[in-house]
């Protein structure tokens, strides 16, 4: 694999990024997004109406002030048929576009944009509009009430089709869905399509909408947090001996990657490169099923994506972990170790954007690779809130964990992974981009 | 309801579905709300549900499909009312 990998990597296109948005629960825009990072604002909120509709799990991330930024970004015909997935794509995908230096089209201007493209993923979808208006409609013998916006909202390619309206966009337009492995693998495949020569630009990325009732299966699977519903802030604990399940979370990130021939073409700022990727599924063996991971499978992954970037393992500076806070998070540190090669000792950096902003589902790979992009730009890591108390299986690792903002202005090469029910998993590897 | 008032609220319910905003300026009966005010044509449906709703009336799928113009529009919101 290394060798092929090597052989290819002197013909490889590179692929870089070049512009990024973000709608998240701590933040919505980059600046927002970089001072919550940085400052370690949660972004995790109790909601009363799953208090009211009798959840275990009372807490989650919802990104604010959506409404706001959606009636400047959006005509009213097209905002009447936007969900919450759809809006905060929509508003991440715009955003990425002009952070790349573009300008947004003019709608009526007929150009198409045939060399740029988007893979924008979601894990569940538009559960609210099922839930709020097609099931009970029709449930009440009100079909033909339900007005034309229906599938649009529904189908799994929405959001990145309404974002493929918006920018004039001519390459591929799809949306893919791996369950909480989503938003990395959006960026991945991506990458694929950049180095195979088959686009100059991807929008790549995830949304995942707010919904009480994309929520209310994992709250009856019992994989919510229920302990800390009077402490929301505190609710998110990955790698906590106290964690008891992940908070559920919401919105959007998106990058735009680029070749680099483009990109230098355009005279476009980079903020980093992706390097390397890789993804695949354990098969449900091994322990792995449909909702827990083959750890096998995981350190493949791990492996394959540093023989991708054609790096030493070594060469890691820091690990966004997937880590949600459930029990999966030691074993989690422990396929890292195996991974990259590494003793407690010698062990990078890690941390969880989820401690912040709960847990995203389809759009918590881009979510978190922003947040990557943005660390290694500026050169720090993030702290990952709640874990004082290091679970006992990785005390050997606490070192490794920043509980306030670690300044690494020398943080070069980070490894961010999204593992995800169906025993999916994806790795990417981002480079600070220097001239 | 004069003519007036059904065409001033026909108005009012189709101008978020509209694209051309500039075609709103010169708007009158013989306007076609496809071509001129550059509706997407899916949204028909739910415009005539607005219509339903607004003036409380039942319109069938044959009547909603001969409407073309805002006066077409007028026209069967006034049929509907008498």
């Amino acid at each position: 694999m290394t060798e092929t990998s090597g052989a290819r990597e002197n013909e490889r296109r590179r692929v870089v990024v070049t512009g990024m948005g973000v709608v998240a629960p701590n933040g919505c825009g980059l600046e927002r997004y970089t001072e919550a990072l940085r400052g370690g604002v949660s972004g995790i909120r109790h909601f009363p109406l799953l208090e009211e509709l009798k959840f275990g799990c009372t807490v989650g991330g919802i990104p604010e002030g959506v409404d706001e930024i959606s009636e400047r970004y959006f005509p009213p015909d097209e905002l009447l048929a936007m969900n919450s997935s759809h809006r905060f794509g929509c508003i991440a995908a715009i955003d990425a576009w002009t952070d790349a230096g573009l300008e947004r089209p003019d709608p009526a201007d007929d150009r198409v944009y045939w060399e740029a493209g988007a893979i924008i993923g979601t894990g569940i979808g538009g559960l609210d509009t099922a839930g709020e208006k097609l099931i009970p409609f029709v449930n009440a013998g009100r079909t033909r009430r339900l007005g034309s916006t229906m599938v649009e909202q529904v189908m799994g390619s929405g959001a990145s089709a309404r974002v493929a309206g918006l920018l004039s966009l001519g390459n591929q337009v799809t949306s893919n869905s791996s369950a909480c492995s989503t938003g990395t693998e959006a960026i991945i495949e991506g990458c694929q399509r950049i180095r195979a020569g088959l686009a100059e630009r991807m929008l790549c990325g995830g949304t995942e909408g707010s919904s009480h009732y994309t929520w209310a299966g994992f709250d009856a699977m019992r994989v919510l947090c229920r302990a800390f519903n009077d402490e929301p802030e505190k609710a998110s604990r990955p790698m906590s001996a106290s964690a008891g399940g992940f908070v559920p979370g919401s919105g959007a990130g998106i990058l735009h990657i680029e070749s680099l021939e483009s990109a230098q073409a355009r005279g476009a700022r980079i903020y980093a490169e992706v390097v390397g990727g890789a993804i695949n599924c354990g098969g449900h063996r091994s322990g792995g099923s449909m909702t827990a991971p083959n750890a096998e499978g995981v350190q493949r992954c791990i492996r394959d994506a540093v023989a991708d970037a054609a790096i030493d393992p070594d060469e890691i500076d820091a690990i966004s972990g997937h880590l949600t806070a459930t029990g999966a998070d030691p074993k989690e540190i422990g396929s890292w170790a195996k991974g990259l090669e590494r003793s407690p000792e010698t062990f990078p950096v890690i941390t969880s954007t989820k401690s912040m902003i709960g847990h995203a589902l389809g759009a918590a790979g881009a979510l978190e690779s922003v947040a990557c992009v943005l660390m290694l730009r500026d050169g720090y890591v993030h702290p990952s809130l709640n874990c004082e108390d290091v679970h006992p299986e990785i005390e050997s690792y606490a070192g490794s964990i920043p509980h306030v903002t670690r300044e690494m202005p020398e943080l070069n090469t980070m490894i961010k992974a999204g593992f995800g029910f169906g025993d999916v998993n994806t790795c990417a590897i981002f480079r600070r981009w220097s001239d | 309801m004069t003519r007036d008032e059904i065409f001033a609220k026909v108005i009012e319910i189709v101008k978020p579905f509209v694209k051309n905003q500039d075609a709103l300026t010169a708007v009158s009966e013989d306007t076609n709300i496809l071509e001129d005010l550059k509706v997407n044509s899916a949204r028909l449906v739910d415009i005539i549900l607005n219509f339903e709703d607004e003036f409380d009336i039942e319109v069938e799928d044959e009547d909603a499909d001969a409407v073309n113009t805002v006066g077409d529009a007028v026209a069967l919101i006034q049929e509907k009312l008498s």
